[in-house]
């Protein structure tokens, strides 16, 4: 029974692969992954690995995949170039270097030697695979890996922030291909500092300071200038 | 089943995604490809795991799992930002650093 389920997972796995390096459209690259990934958690399950099985439908295919799909949808999806790269040659040339490294993985895989490699592996120990054997695990023996992995999601997290963020302010329509920065005083009324307190509709106290409503009072009421 | 199904699997998942690696030219599908080849080591570390009936491969797959998501939110992020600046969506156009 386990053998059905490994050539479904296993069939379903490599043709997901080729599926995501041959399709032109890269929506349907994006749901081939989806499909590869999906079998591979039934073979992480056969493996006895079932949080890294349930780890591997929720973060992968749901919340990176969403990414995926989020960015194609907003770059378009018609952005494979219609030449090869490099040329026929170039890409023939990477075929083949694809399938001798294959080979050479067959061979120091298969030809290591390895005892366990012909048996169906150790004896199965109740726990194994859990989600309380795994985080006892990365809590005790592993806890230095498990910060240091927090930490660089938060630095990736800070530099895809960095790299994605809008640049320069609004662009010119006069000039579109230019950087342009719109001064903030051009687009506030006048009289007007852009504090919160206006944003909401609130009259601003200090109005009446600045130079411009100065002069205004002092030419609409000359008399009043003595006040000052 | 065997383990050695399991590696097999795994190879080659790996060879189809480096040769995706090569051959593909948009950095969207390319990170697809490089998703492969990390999925295939994952399947390696796994199956390892199992043969010698130990977690530790478990933890290692999960660390993987972290560094491939941190290697899409970059990478999206690098497409996002060349989207924004009209540049093409081509990898071999991103030549200005060849020197």
């Amino acid at each position: 029974m386990a053998a059905v389920f490994f050539f479904i997972a296993g069939i379903g796995a490599i043709a997901g692969a080729i599926g995501v390096a041959t399709v032109k459209n890269p929506f349907y690259a994006v749901l081939a992954l989806v499909c590869h990934l999906l079998s591979l958690a039934a073979l992480f399950l056969l493996l006895r690995a079932e949080f890294i099985a349930a780890a591997q439908v929720v973060v992968y295919a749901g919340a990176v995949m969403v990414l995926y799909v989020f960015v194609v949808a907003y770059v378009g999806s018609d952005t494979e170039p219609v030449r090869p790269a490099g040329g026929p040659g170039l890409r023939a040339a990477s075929i083949v270097f694809a399938a001798l490294l294959a080979v050479e993985l067959f061979i120091a895989v298969l030809g290591s030697g390895l005892k366990g490699i012909d048996a169906k592996g150790a004896p199965y120990n109740p726990g194994f695979g859990t989600p309380g054997a795994i985080g006892e695990l990365l809590l005790t023996r592993f806890l230095f890996p498990f910060e240091a992995a927090s930490f660089l999601l938060l630095m990736a997290a800070v530099g895809a922030v960095v790299l994605a963020r809008r640049r320069g302010g609004l662009s010119d329509p006069a000039h579109p291909d230019e950087e342009y920065v719109q001064p903030i005083a051009q687009s506030l009324p006048e009289g007007q500092f852009g504090t919160i307190a206006e944003g909401v509709g609130d009259t601003n106290p200090t109005a009446s300071l600045q130079p411009a409503a100065i002069t205004a009072r002092a030419e609409a009421d000359p008399d009043d200038e003595k006040g000052w | 089943m065997n383990i050695g199904w399991y590696l097999t699997v795994s190879a080659l998942v790996f060879s189809i995604g480096a040769a995706g690696v090569l051959t593909r030219r948009s950095p969207l599908v390319i990170l697809l490809c490089l998703e492969l080849m990390l999925n295939a080591a994952n399947l390696a570390l796994i199956a390892f795991s199992r043969m010698w009936g130990n977690g530790d491969g478990q933890i290692f797959a999960i660390i993987v799992m972290v560094v491939a998501a941190c290697e899409v939110c970059i990478g999206l992020g690098l497409v996002v930002a060349m989207f924004r600046r009209r540049l093409p969506i081509d990898v071999d156009e991103m030549r200005e650093l060849h020197g």
